[in-house]
């Protein structure tokens, strides 16, 4: 990558490597919510609710506040984990945390929307074909929501990439640690001759963006043909 | 034998059946509304019931006393559904095959290149559901049913989505169940040739009600129990088919009576299940001669049944089976009918259509 230089391409790297683990990691639990809320009634359901759309209104500098009080070594359950050895704070892992917490409700009502298309009354004849609740949900309700699924992990996986207010307060701009594209762009903006590494930066997010959004266009029109029954 | 007990309370309607299902095809018969799909969905464990028992030859499936209510995927009914409910993502093959993934290892399932071919769904198994036509639908989700070795088979109005043609076809595929494989079957309708057609037994029911119960000839040849309206009305006979004739007429024998009917498809010897519509029998007290009309049955009048228009149905005994009539109430005045006159049953053979003519089956 000769086009790139090597702090440009680290966080080009690093963007990417935050971006898919706080997707796949999110994933889920992501459809696990989804379903409940689509599926179930259960008393704190609107709670629930509000608690994973919370990221989506808040500031995202408070966001990234709350993670530094909760998940910081020094909080409540930062501390916990510390002792296991899983650590966020500064570090990598903690950029992936801040960006799956953001991109978590546009991932949910992603998966909740498809997963509340299926119709209900084909899980019925799977249940009278013998299919315990579980089976329901893999050989039915999954399949069928499939291009919601994808839509709404490809969906996160732009908003991890662009995440930066909740990251920079969480984890801080450490290069090659947290420093992702929006912070290296914001970086290099502030130090005089940065401008040509930031557009660089700017083109490369534009392009990622574009390929995710026609990827994910692709991926779900393959599946709902399936999907449709052709 | 299944047996069925339920006490059901919807906003503004109340289910309160009791019945039992004798093997063979048993139809739960009336109006839209009346409570058949709710009672097919209690049996089925989609629906609740506030309080009841369902049994089937000692298997129990709900017995709110004890506080027994099996899980639907527990319950190993093969149900069909109106609209199919096929699942559009499986192919044919994987459809027919998904009950089979979870039935007991031992349970006798039916063989699949036999229920295949019973449907004639063969060239269709590499296919999905969206690519297939309404009836070849509605016998994949038959076969589906059938694979999954059920104890009993559901089947709610699996014909009323389908044009007339559809229904010619799919017929014939329920009237084979019945006679060459040995599974209960609960079966909804509000079609009275339908009914006549399939029915061992039939179930009538009147806004949550079960208004009569027995075998088919005897239900649907009761005048008092018109589930779906004295328009509708109309008795079952079986005969055996005697020869076709050459002028396109096939001659049956009803108990010793010879009547004639259009074409039928079906081989001389075979058994045949006959609805003949009140309003397509005419009365005579005197043997009529000179008349167009091929087929006269001489009977009594066993019972008279005034409706709230100007039309009364007239039920009789005949050779041939019990019929029903119906007849202006003028033209019953003048004839004075009463119970114990001797009458003349007319009959067009034009007038029987090929969908109330159904193959087999056992008497009654």
């Amino acid at each position: 990558m000769g086009w790139l230089g090597p702090e440009e391409w680290q966080a080009v790297a690093l963007s990417l490597q935050v971006s898919l683990w706080a997707t796949l990691a999110s994933l889920p639990l992501g459809i696990l919510t989804a379903y409940l809320l689509a599926r179930k009634d259960f008393p704190g359901k609107q709670i629930l609710n509000g608690l994973v759309h919370l990221p989506l209104i808040l500031p995202p500098v408070v966001t990234g506040y709350l993670l530094l009080l909760t998940m910081g070594t020094k909080g409540p359950v930062g501390s916990l984990l510390a002792e296991i050895g899983i650590v966020f704070a500064f570090r990598w892992t903690g950029a992936a945390l801040a960006a799956g917490v953001m991109a978590f409700p546009l991932m949910v009502r992603a998966i909740r929307l498809s997963i509340e298309a299926v119709d209900p009354k084909l899980e019925e004849a799977s249940a009278t074909l013998g299919a315990p609740p579980p089976w329901v949900f893999l050989t039915v309700t999954l399949p069928m929501a499939l291009p919601g699924i994808i839509a709404g992990a490809i969906l996160a996986f732009a908003k991890a990439m662009g995440e930066f207010g909740a990251t920079i307060t969480f984890v801080s701009n450490i290069p090659g640690q947290t420093r992702t594209i929006p912070s290296a762009i914001y970086a290099f903006l502030q130090v005089p001759g940065g401008e040509g590494s930031a557009m660089k930066l700017v083109l490369v997010s534009v392009a990622v963006a574009m390929g995710a959004l026609l990827l994910s266009e692709y991926a779900a029109r393959r599946v709902a043909a399936r999907v449709g029954g052709r | 034998m299944l047996e069925i007990a339920i006490r059901h309370n919807f906003p503004g309607f109340a289910l309160d059946a009791q019945f039992s299902a004798p093997p063979g095809v048993t139809v739960l018969f009336g109006r839209s509304g009346s409570g058949k799909t709710t009672i097919v969905n209690a049996v089925a464990g989609l629906l609740m019931p506030d309080e009841g028992r369902i049994a089937s030859d000692g298997w129990v499936l709900l017995d709110t006393a004890a506080g027994l209510r099996l899980r639907p995927h527990r319950r190993r009914l093969g149900y069909i559904f109106q609209e199919g409910r096929l699942f559009p993502h499986l192919t044919v093959r994987q459809n027919l095959n998904y009950g089979g993934w979870f039935a007991p290892k031992d349970a006798p399932r039916g063989e699949f290149g036999r229920i295949v071919e019973l449907l004639g769904i063969g060239p269709l198994l590499e296919r999905r559901p969206g690519a297939l036509s309404g009836g070849e639908k509605q016998r994949v989700a038959i076969g589906r049913a059938l694979l999954s070795a059920p104890r009993l088979i559901l089947a709610d109005e699996p014909l009323a989505a389908l044009d007339e043609a559809r229904k010619a076809e799919i017929l014939p595929y329920f009237e084979r169940l019945r006679d060459e494989v040995n599974i209960p079957i609960l079966f909804v309708s509000h079609s009275a040739s339908e009914v006549a057609r399939l029915a061992t037994t039939v179930v009538a029911l009147d806004a949550g009600r079960v208004v009569a119960q027995g075998p088919a000839a005897e239900v649907l040849g009761d005048p008092a129990v018109l589930p779906t309206g004295a328009r509708e009305a109309g008795a079952v006979i079986s005969a055996v088919i005697a020869r076709h004739h050459e002028d396109g007429l096939t001659e049956i024998d009803a108990s010793g009576l010879p009547l004639f009917l259009p074409r039928v498809g079906q081989a001389p010897g075979s058994r045949l299940r006959i609805r003949i519509a009140a309003h397509d029998v005419i009365l005579s007290r005197a043997r009529p001669e000179g008349l167009s009309a091929l087929n006269i049955l001489p009977g009594t009048v066993r019972e008279l049944r005034p409706g709230d228009g100007p039309g009364t149905i007239v039920a009789l005994e005949t050779r041939a089976g019990r019929l029903l009539a119906r007849i202006t109430r003028r033209s019953a005045a003048a004839l004075e009918l009463a119970p114990g006159t001797e009458v003349h049953a007319i009959l067009k053979t034009v007038s029987v259509a090929p969908s109330d003519i159904g193959g087999g089956g056992p008497q009654g």
